[in-house]
């Protein structure tokens, strides 16, 4: 873990200063190793003469001037609440990073903590010499700077993202909500209509697919169908107000409500609009599904209802028997969620969650419910229902369908075990 | 009316009839035309039948060369995977519970390893390969999965032409598949 640059080289760091640096790397420590518990412990450890009666120190002394930090970034004690990196893989440019759901509340993800998922490595791309090339079923092909594409009316929307190998259905199951489910972020994105772009070039009668293709290392192409880029579809260059980081696609990307993630191209350059779809590898050999009898599902584009618990969830737990929230997230690629359901003692029995507003479609919806634990183990879940009444699966349920061959598309219920000691751990692990 | 006045109506419908056309095809009159070479030096797609496969011809005994130098580090010096995916086998295994996915076993259409290849590979250095040494890698890539003789050469026209052995078995989605009945009580 590394500390902000601002912070780290400014030449008039305090003592006071690498204090709380230093008690931020053993927080860390504490968050990494104990969850919920680790803040609770080391709160006992804490330096009695800040605590009451006495006045704490950081109020006898000046804080940090304005300007020491020129983009802000998280508090020193927050410096374990970082994206989830598979340990040990053979290579890290084909490779996706988790969001750390358990650490995070509301429903927008931070966009130095959206999960990342590339083919090629994340390129740095100027974006003075970054083009858009739209060509094919067109009456005029046509090529874009990125200050064209920002001259075009603009338009904002809250949408999720989800990669839609998150999780697999394959043993080991993760131990946290990162671990199963952190392929799922959300963002306000800002861009423009598709639609209008395309109209800009005129579609032809013939136009049925659109065959997007991203500026990086894999030129990474997938055939996105005509009703789509015409309905919902955007090309975004903003993210959560600020320009796309690089990991999501700086300068430009696709962004398609609701479609797994991979199609949503990053760094997209170019637009072939055609009467096929192209076939492309990440289309065939891969994003299809293996179903048992040795069939494979192809173009399989909506991520369907899903639900977790975030708090309480794994490797988090419980201090005390009590009151506790249970909250978490539940989102929807076919519109808005319209229920949640949580159960608290596995399966038996189900409650209707209170959905925090605003629910909007193809966007996180924060739920919660209000929990007394008895100190008993308990397992604890949540159950997604969407607008067009689709039901979030257990897992069971979907193994029984597809095999564990099914690689993509699992929004499986996962249930949380609570063991009397307040451990939470994974109750399908 | 005077010639003068009727020319100038005349004028103005044209025009009006020019603008009408213009705003039906550009609305907002963003961007410039591309033209046919900048289109072709960008558009590498290539689709399942082979459409835009670039001339060019490569074999299989090039192909182990390139391979050899090229892909065997990461994906085995026979395709056996590594670093890098497998390649080679699998035939016969999808339908059981241990699938070894490959470009002989899985893939449907021969043009999107060229497609792939020419796009994405060698990961260290991609779109670095002729298009001839491209074809060669294709060609032994098949070879490897007894798809092609060793002595074949491939060009657009024979990599097209080749019938992968899964191309049938992929079907449309027909999700909604899985039904949770959402039980409240005494479930």
């Amino acid at each position: 873990m590394t500390e902000p640059t601002d912070v780290d080289h400014d030449p008039a760091v305090t003592s006071r200063r690498r204090f709380l640096r230093e008690g931020g790397a053993l927080m860390g420590g504490a968050v990494l190793a104990g969850g919920v518990a680790g803040r609770d412990a080391l709160a006992a450890t804490a330096n009695a003469d800040n605590l009451p009666p006495n006045v704490p120190e950081w109020m006898k002394t000046p804080g940090d001037p304005m300007g020491s930090q020129l983009y802000g970034t998280p508090s020193p004690f927050e410096k374990s609440v970082v994206k989830n990196i598979p340990k040990n893989l053979p290579q890290y440019l084909s490779a996706s990073g988790r969001t750390p759901l358990q650490d995070l509340d509301g429903i927008i993800t931070p966009n130095g903590l959206f999960y990342e998922r590339h083919h090629g490595g994340v390129p740095t791309i100027d974006p003075a010499q970054h083009r858009l090339m739209l060509h094919g079923l067109v009456d005029k092909p046509l090529i874009f700077t990125m200050d064209d594409i920002r001259r075009f009316p603009s338009q904002s929307h809250i949408y999720f993202l989800e990669c839609s190998g998150n999780p697999v259905y394959k043993k080991p199951y993760g131990k946290t909500a990162s671990d199963l489910v952190g392929l799922v972020s959300c963002a306000e994105w800002t861009g423009v209509s598709l639609k209008l772009v395309l109209q800009e070039a005129g579609l032809q009668p013939a136009a049925k697919w659109v065959v997007a293709e991203g500026a990086d290392a894999a030129a990474m192409t997938r055939s996105i169908p005509i009703e789509k880029c015409l309905d919902d579809a955007m090309l975004v260059y903003s993210q959560n107000g600020e320009r796309l980081r690089p990991q999501q696609g700086y300068p430009l990307r696709l962004l398609l409500p609701g479609f797994e993630g991979n199609m949503n191209v990053k760094w997209l350059r170019r637009l072939h609009v055609t009467a096929e779809p192209t076939y492309s590898r990440e289309e065939t050999s891969k994003y299809t599904d293996l179903m048992p009898d040795g069939s494979a599902r192809e173009f399989t584009f909506y991520m369907e209802a899903k639900s977790i618990i975030t708090r309480p969830s794994g490797e988090q737990r419980l201090s005390a028997p009590g009151f506790h929230e249970i909250s978490g997230i539940a989102w929807s690629g076919h519109g808005k969620i319209r229920r949640v359901d949580v159960s608290v003692d596995d399966g038996k029995s189900w409650q209707e969650a209170q959905l925090q507003d605003p629910v909007l479609t193809r966007a996180l919806t924060r739920f919660r419910i209000p929990w007394h634990w008895d100190g008993q183990t308990a397992v604890i879940q949540s159950r997604a229902i969407d607008e067009t009444g689709y039901v979030q699966p257990t897992l069971a349920e979907l193994l029984a369908v597809r095999g564990d061959n099914h690689y993509y598309h699992n929004n499986a219920i996962w249930p949380w075990r609570i063991a009397a000691d307040g451990e939470v751990t994974n109750a399908n692990a | 009316m005077p010639t003068r006045e009727l020319f100038i109506a005349a004028l103005v419908v044209v025009a009006l009839a020019c603008a009408t056309r213009a705003q039906a095809q550009s609305p907002y009159g963003i961007g410039r035309s591309a033209t046919p070479a900048e289109i072709a030096g960008w558009n590498i797609d290539i689709d399942r039948d082979g459409n835009n496969l670039p001339a060019g011809s490569g074999s299989v005994s090039r192909g182990h060369e390139v391979f050899d130098q090229q892909c065997a580090s990461c994906h085995g010096a026979k395709g056996e995977g590594g670093l890098g995916e497998r390649l080679v086998g699998g035939q016969g295994t999808l339908a059981t519970p241990k699938p070894v996915r490959t470009v002989g076993s899985y893939w449907p259409y021969a043009p999107t390893l060229f497609d792939y290849i020419r796009r994405a590979m060698p990961q260290n250095a991609p779109q670095s390969l002729s298009n001839d040494d491209v074809y060669a890698v294709s060609a032994y890539i098949l070879n490897l999965n007894d798809l092609l003789p060793a002595d074949a050469t491939l060009d657009a026209r024979t990599l097209s032409a080749i019938k992968m052995p899964n191309r049938s078995t992929f079907v449309g989605d027909p999700r909604p598949d899985v039904k949770n009945p959402a039980c409240m009580t005494a479930c």
